[in-house]
């Protein structure tokens, strides 16, 4: 064991630049998919504070008797989606609106007839505050005769859903590439090394060192380069995110950063980028020595 | 101990190094393979620690199967011999010891026993004097010495040397040949490809002697038969 963290030290200075250079483009690799994934998980936290709030409205028909409301709404209550129902009469909502509607008070004190329809205030729960339970819901509140029309922030919804997707989709894709482009450099460099050491390799095979322990250097060089990559990109990831903070952060309140966990993932990524690259061109070099 | 059944060895480039090579060594013999350049002695050793594979027929060292070797069983085969080439093919940047102590590094041996069993070798084959010494302050013959030792460090009952004398001058040639010698005195098996007919001549071991891949003529069968 002190043999081969020996040799992984050998070898970063052996190839100091291309070593260097291995760790940075795993470091921009995981960074890239870092501030995506910064993007991503603010998103999702601020989709958490819209989603909380997501109502569905159902406006129902003047003149309904006020028993079969009661008795749908209770219908409602039971489907598996909602978490509550709440019935707001016409004169409810004439209150709400003088309230809320300061700029409209007086037109609505003028009003002989209330404009204004009852309606059932429908909330979902956790985890069915998606656009396709939405719109299933409402699919069945219509489908009700009393219910003139259902209202929701469809498109709303699905839109902060298809941008929360689409965040983590060119997060990915610019992270793969510079995985690949990483990759391919750890290849150059274990090349590199096994041309400058095959007759050594030559040797340890002849006497008969076991194939793990031929490889065994390079696999551990690349799940250290792959460490520091890791490390190196949430350092930058740390550094982007207060520089953002501190310059348009304050416009958004609340923004928060990666927890343990996902640190802990990025960096075992990067370990098991660094691992992976070096399997699959320890192997295909190695070869060639004799 | 070794045995070829009907071995054909054809390399990717279609070149045909053996045709029906057939042969059988035992323990504590002391064989030359002789034979002009070409001939095909190279691609023997070759076959028999497990670097090239045959073609056709049955290569069979020490209770392996090189046919059907493992990648895995490579490493287990070439610990139960030990190697050596005209070459030496040692480390420059590494003493004597040290490189003899390589080959038990690599090989996982236990740490504290390295030193003790590298002076044994070393003393076997006279350089303990020189066990510091790096490569360059060293003559050929040393050299291979040192080669041999690094050889010998885990005991193997086989010892395969290509053209060991091809590098030196009269002198060295006989000291690493009755080293060689001293060595199958000790019960090890020793083949040794060399196109130095002298030395073959010197000598009354066995001799096996090839011409384009095949085999014209092995001492111990055609001696018994004539
Ligand atoms: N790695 C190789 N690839 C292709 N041909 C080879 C290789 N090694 C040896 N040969 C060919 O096989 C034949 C036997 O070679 P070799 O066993 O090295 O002979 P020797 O050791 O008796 O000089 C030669 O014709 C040589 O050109
Ligand atoms: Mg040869």
């Amino acid at each position: 064991m002190r043999l081969l963290l020996r040799e992984v030290l050998l070898s970063f200075r052996r190839t100091p630049l291309l070593s260097a250079l291995s760790v940075t483009t795993i470091a921009f690799a995981l960074f890239t998919v870092g501030l995506f994934g910064l993007v991503a998980v603010n998103l999702r936290q601020a989709l958490r504070g819209v989603e909380e709030r997501v109502e569905i409205v159902a406006f129902v028909l003047r003149g309904t008797p006020s028993e079969t409301i009661t008795l749908a709404s209770q219908d409602v209550a039971a489907f598996p989606e909602v978490s509550d129902v709440a019935y707001v009469s016409e004169d409810q909502a004439l209150a709400r609106a003088r309230k809320d509607l300061v700029e409209f008070r007086d037109a609505y004190r003028d009003l002989q007839v209330n404009p204004l329809p009852a309606s059932l205030e429908i909330r979902l729960k956790p985890g069915y505050r998606d656009s396709r339970h939405v719109q299933s819901v409402a699919e069945r509140l219509r489908s009700f005769k009393f219910v003139e029309d259902v209202r929701y922030g469809r498109d709303w919804i699905a839109r902060l859903d298809q941008l929360r997707n689409l965040t983590g989709l060119v997060g990915f894709l610019i992270g793969a590439a510079f995985a690949a482009v990483a990759v391919v450099i750890i290849g150059v460099t274990i090349r590199l090394t096994i041309l400058q050491r095959a007759r050594e390799i030559a040797i340890m095979r002849v006497v008969g060192a076991s194939n793990w322990f031929v490889r065994g250097p390079f696999l551990l060089e690349g799940a250290f380069k792959g460490l520091m990559g890791g490390l190196l990109s949430l350092a930058l990831c740390r550094a982007a995110y207060t520089l953002f903070q501190q310059n348009v952060g304050g416009a958004l309140s609340g923004l928060i950063f990666f927890n343990t966990g996902h640190m802990l993932l990025i960096v075992l990524f990067g370990v098991l980028l660094g691992l992976g690259g070096s399997l699959v061109s320890v192997g295909r070099h190695l070869r060639d020595v004799h | 101990m070794i045995r070829f059944a009907h071995v054909f060895k054809s390399y990717p480039n279609g070149a045909l190094a053996l045709k029906d090579v057939s042969f059988l060594l035992n323990k504590g013999e002391f064989v030359f393979l002789t034979g002009h350049s070409g001939a095909g002695k190279s691609t023997i050793l070759k076959l028999l620690f497990g670097e090239q594979r045959p073609t056709q027929g049955e290569v069979r060292v020490a209770n392996f199967v090189v046919n059907t070797l493992r990648a895995g069983d490579v490493p287990r085969l070439r610990r139960r011999l030990g190697v050596v080439f005209q070459d030496f093919r040692l480390l420059a940047d590494r003493t004597a010891s040290e490189n003899v102590a390589f080959a038990l590094e690599v090989t996982g041996a236990r740490r504290d026993t390295i030193p003790a069993r590298v002076m044994r070798v070393l003393t076997q084959v006279g350089l303990a004097s020189k066990a510091r010494a790096y490569p360059r302050e060293l003559s050929g013959g040393e050299q291979q010495r040192v080669a041999i030792a690094r050889a010998l460090v885990n005991d193997p009952p086989i010892l395969l040397a290509d053209e060991p004398t091809g590098n030196l001058d009269e002198r060295a040639t006989r000291g690493v040949f009755q080293l060689l010698r001293e060595i199958n005195g000790g019960g090890t098996l020793v083949v040794m490809a060399t196109h130095d007919l002298d030395l073959v001549r010197q000598t009354t071991y066995r001799t096996i002697e090839l011409r384009d891949g095949g085999i014209v003529f092995d001492s111990a069968v055609d001696e018994v038969k004539a």
